[in-house]
């Protein structure tokens, strides 16, 4: 096994490219560590793609936030900035295993790791968050749901890496939430999670939804129709049924250790319904 | 030896005080030394191959490419641990689940294993070692494998304990029945019956110490084991005997322990570390994974279970039966021998008849967890009793004290029972301010009773005192939950002086004589017994030195608050001599004091303990909250309150885990799908309430301080007690365990759709 430590995008990736067998991207080593103790894979290379210059770094553009790919998650949720604007991207990054593991994971990593149950996914895809790509034939801006394929796989190509999240500056009357189901209080994977991201008109009717599912589907699920169904509403009663409906239509989920069909189903509608309930006070609606 | 063990009713200095424990400052500097913590210069790293199938017949092992890899010292097979047993069953049933002879009986079964000079060749070479399985049906549900068409476990098992021994094998080891009266006759004259099922499912002790030992054999047929136990001597005596060594020359040394509750009482890995050794000449260091250690270690039994009890309208329970149904794993057992046993042992009751059924399934052979198989059946018992008074019309509390057992009860099981404490913990809990707190809406309150017997055995202890006055307490019961701390107190009570002077060790099988290990909550009291005999025998030789150093006549001196003192007007002028004054001047008057003891501690008093709990449940979800919760039961005497509260607190803690989320669960294929602590779901600290405790004191009548065991009683009603205050907060019987959210939610469906 070869670690190497490269000090740019440009190395990384042509190292990656290059590789023979098989290889890993290191960041905060939350899932991979696990996977290589556990003997689940055994990579010829691992590439540390801390040491690369801005990788680091959250930065404040004009248009929003650049997340780079090696930020950690308790460093997100120290990001006041980020905080405010996307509290709902931000507890879902603080919901990954536990404070030791925020210190390391990483809310690229996650979305990378493709399993339908990553905290921190539905509530970037509900953010309508971008992924910058880097690969041997330039760089290209995708949207984060196209990233996970199925459980473990991605749409990335041989030496691609993800080197930052995109995340839009916020208009007035915005708001995001994310809630997952677990068990127990913490340390736990989600059995089931919903993101819900609103903006609100002057009069305080919603004029956009966004609404994503977790562990519902091989991989997150965005719900369109259960977004559109939000626009127009001041989330009453009527509506709050029928996005439950229409969430718990739209899962395709399994039974497993963690949960039943029936369960996962009901569930995300009901974690649906009290996310939205959050983004929406968050949005400044009453 | 004239050691008068009854209860004197003394009063104490040290016993019942709460002194910092001598083992904390290791344990939170990281200094202790745990079974991995042990290294030998040239040990090997040992790794165990584990059958992917449920049930297997293994045609061939072939080990010659293992044997190559380079850094490989040793391959064993069932070949190596030849079969020693001499017709002793339950021994042949340990070596086999040491390593599987001719079939892999359940998922993580070892079939073999290696010894090699690094981690990463043990691994390469266990991937090089080729087994031929021809794959069998297998069978994991309690139920089912009893039914008579299941696949068949071992084709040698017949039923025992039936009137006939019956024409057909099955993978019911054994029918066992308890109980005296005539239930026909007590159920008929009932007005209120209740009848119900219940189920439980397997669950892990979750001790956080994996399985970890270091073993050395040497071509004299002397032997090393350092491990990981709860009981060395009991290690010993298996290890020797699976292995041909004579106990005597086999020396095993117990480690610090992070937590066993049972599944320490059982050799897994150990006879596979010592076959190892002996193979390749080396010392061998075996550590389990934690995979490892769900899927091949100690797990409790899944059960189900019938119960019928009936009463008159005043409240009188007229009949009470159960039927009883364990998992024994695929090696006979008797764990529903003990559920049936301790089922309806909290109550007086005239016509009672309990029947239990061990049940082979493909799945790891069934250990001990904390008073064994008590906590499923006190499940069954309590929910059943739970809605009996609600259809009666009484108050819980009040219907378990007018049939609680008391004073000359005849137990279920047998025996009459002594002084006893389920009615002052039923009276302690009828009082207690938590009854009468507020619940908010989706809250619920539930309360249970459990028993365990307790249980003492042979102990062996020596107390040195050194010329420095310091008092130097070797035992030989592992210390599990701060037993060095409380013999400690028992040594310094006896002796009369500081509990700084008094030092306590878990001594080596070599340095001591047997000691029976360290369960059925005996380690405090039958070690305070041989400590307090240990004392005892060396006070005698205390006085005589005193004696002597005075040159007065011995039956002159006795011993008071840790001083020889000259009885008697013509002494007036020998000022007491301390047990410092004493041990200084040991070697002109005798050489080193010592007190020795060996005994049987008979008598370990019945234990009793009432639990309160409070849950709210989300109706929306089935998240359970468990929001307040009480534990009171009865210690005989709280040698340590601190460490008696903590094994309160601590069983409380693994009933709710088991309660509501603890579960094994396997897939189709008969494999186990959540081997870590990421899906096999024990609570996490923010789980859990602050669990309150009240120590009740009910002198056991066969201990000289009192003492009862505490450390098993407590995991014995949370089951229950969870289970009624899940079910008042939903208005829904609950009768599976674990109430994990989807069966919660399921159970509050089917009710709205009736």
């Amino acid at each position: 096994m070869r670690y190497i430590r490269p000090l740019s995008i440009e190395d990384a990736v042509g190292e990656l490219a290059k590789a023979v067998g098989p290889a890993a991207i290191l960041a905060g080593g939350s899932d991979l560590l696990v996977r290589m103790k556990g003997g689940f894979i055994e990579p010829e290379l691992i590439v540390d793609i801390k040491a690369i210059s801005g990788l680091a770094d959250i930065t404040q553009t004009a248009d929003g936030f650049r997340i780079g790919a090696a930020v950690p998650c308790a460093v997100l949720g120290e990001n006041k900035a980020v905080r405010k604007a996307w509290p709902g991207v931000v507890e879902a990054a603080n919901l990954i295993g536990s404070k030791q593991v925020q210190g390391r994971c990483t809310i690229t990593g996650n979305l990378c790791n493709a399993s339908p149950a990553a905290d921190s996914v539905p509530a970037l895809v509900a953010a309508a968050a971008k992924a910058v790509v880097a690969g041997p034939s330039g760089k290209r801006t995708i949207a984060v749901e196209s990233v996970p394929t199925g459980p473990g796989r991605t749409s990335l190509a041989k030496g691609e890496i993800i080197e930052a999240i995109l995340l839009d500056k916020r208009p007035e009357h915005a708001g995001d939430a994310y809630l997952r189901f677990i068990p127990r209080t913490e340390m736990d994977i989600a059995v089931v999670s919903a993101g819900v991201n609103l903006t609100l008109d002057d009069k305080g009717a919603i004029k956009t939804a966004r609404v994503a599912l977790g562990a519902a589907a091989p991989t997150v699920l965005l719900v369109e129709e259960a977004g559109q169904v939000l626009v127009g509403s001041r989330l009453d009663e009527a509506t709050l049924e029928r996005l439950a409906k229409i969430c718990s239509g739209a899962c395709r989920p399994i039974d497993d250790k963690r949960g039943t069909i029936e369960f996962r189903r009901k569930v995300a509608g009901v974690l649906a319904q009290r996310a939205a309930a959050i983004a929406y006070k968050r949005a400044g609606g009453k | 030896m004239n050691f008068d063990p009854r209860y004197s009713g003394r009063n104490f200095s040290s016993v019942g005080t709460r002194p910092i424990r001598p083992d904390g400052i290791d344990k939170v500097t990281g200094r202790a030394r745990y079974g991995a913590d042990f290294n030998m210069a040239g040990q090997l790293v040992g790794r165990i191959l584990r059958s992917p199938h449920a049930h297997a017949v293994i045609k061939k092992i072939d080990t010659s490419k293992a044997e190559k890899l380079a850094g490989v010292k040793a391959v064993i097979t069932a070949k190596d641990l030849p079969d020693l047993t001499d017709g002793d069953a339950a021994m042949y049933d340990i070596l086999d689940n040491s390593m599987a002879r001719t079939k892999a009986l359940y998922d993580g079964h070892a079939v073999a294993a290696v010894a090699a000079i690094d981690a990463r060749i043990a691994r390469q070479a266990l991937k090089l070692i080729e087994v031929d399985y021809e794959v069998l049906p297998h069978i994991t549900d309690v139920d089912e494998a009893a039914q008579h068409h299941a696949p068949l476990i071992n084709d040698q098992i017949f039923t025992e304990g039936l009137e006939e021994k019956p024409a057909k094998p099955s993978n019911v080891t054994k029918r066992t029945q308890f109980g005296h009266g005539d239930v026909h006759k007590g159920f008929a004259q009932a007005d209120f019956i209740v009848e119900r099922s219940f189920k439980t499912e397997q669950t892990h002790q979750g001790y956080i110490e994996p399985h970890a030992c270091v073993a050395s054999v040497n071509p004299d047929g002397t032997a090393d084991l350092w491990v990981c136990t709860q009981g060395h001597f009991v290690y010993r005596q298996h290890c020797a005997q699976l292995l041909g060594l004579e106990a005597s020359k086999l020396r095993v040394t117990s480690s610090e322990i992070g937590g066993g509750f049972g599944g320490k009482t059982h050799v897994w890995a150990e006879p596979v570390a010592l076959a190892l050794s002996r193979k390749a000449g080396r010392p061998v260091k075996l550590v389990m994974t934690r995979d490892e250690v769900f899927r091949a270690s100690g797990p409790t039994s899944a059960t189900s279970i019938d119960v019928k009890i009936g009463a008159r309208k005043d409240g009188t329970i007229t009949a009470a039966e159960a039927t009883l149904r364990y998992s024994c794993g695929p090696y006979a057992g008797s764990w529903a021998e003990i559920g049936a046993m301790t089922a309806f042992a909290c109550y007086n009751l005239e016509n009672v008849k309990t029947v239990g059924y061990e049940v082979l399934v493909n799945r790891p052979k069934t250990a001990a967890y904390r008073a064994p198989s008590a906590p499923m059946a006190a499940f069954a018992v309590e929910s059943a009793v739970d809605e009996l008074a609600h259809e009666l019309g009484m108050n819980a509390v009040d219907f378990r004290i007018k049939n609680a057992a008391q004073e000359g009860t005849r137990a279920s099981y047998g025996p009459v029972y002594g002084p006893i404490g389920i009615g002052p913990t039923l009276e302690a809990v009828k009082n207690h301010p938590h009854m009468k707190a507020p619940l908010k809406a989706n809250q619920g309150r539930g309360m249970a009773c459990g028993f365990w017997f307790n249980f003492g055995g042979q102990t062996c202890t020596d107390l040195n005192i050194g010329m420095d006055g310091s008092v130097s307490l070797a035992v030989g019961t592992v210390d599990v939950g701060g037993s060095r701390a409380s013999l400690s107190l028992v040594a310094a009570e006896e002796l009369g002086i500081d509990y700084s002077q008094v030092k306590a060790i878990v001594a080596d099988t070599s340095s001591l004589g047997y000691n029976d290990m360290t369960d059925g909550s005996r380690g405090t009291f039958s070690s305070s017994m041989a400590t307090i005999s240990a004392a005892r025998n060396a006070i005698k030789i205390l006085r005589d030195r005193a004696a002597q150093m005075w040159d007065i006549p011995v039956d002159d001196v006795v011993w008071e608050k840790g001083h020889a003192i000259a009885k008697g007007e013509k002494y007036g002028n020998l000022s007491p001599l301390s047990l410092k004054d004493i041990a200084a001047k040991s070697g002109t008057t005798g050489g080193p004091i010592a007190g020795h003891s060996e005994l049987v501690a008979d008598g370990a008093g019945v234990s009793f303990a009432t639990h309160i709990c409070d849950i709210e449940v989300d109706p929306e979800t089935g998240a359970t909250r468990v929001i307040r919760y009480t534990v009171v039961q009865d210690a005989g005497k709280a040698v340590h309150p601190t460490y008696v509260e903590g094994q309160y607190q601590g069983g409380a803690a693994q009933g709710i885990g088991w309660a509501l989320n603890e579960e094994y669960i396997y897939g189709k294929d008969g494999r186990l799908q959540n081997a870590g602590f990421l899906d096999y779901r024990i609570p996490v600290c923010s789980d859990l309430p602050m669990i309150d405790t009240q120590i009740l004191e009910i002198p056991n009548p066969n201990h000289p301080y009192g003492v009862r065991g505490v450390g098993e009683t407590s995991i014995v009603p949370p089951l229950a007690a969870i289970a009624n205050a899940v079910s008042n907060a939903v208005g829904v019987r609950m009768t599976h365990i674990p109430m994990s959210p989807p069966r919660i939610l399921a159970a509050l469906d089917a009710e709205r759709e009736g």
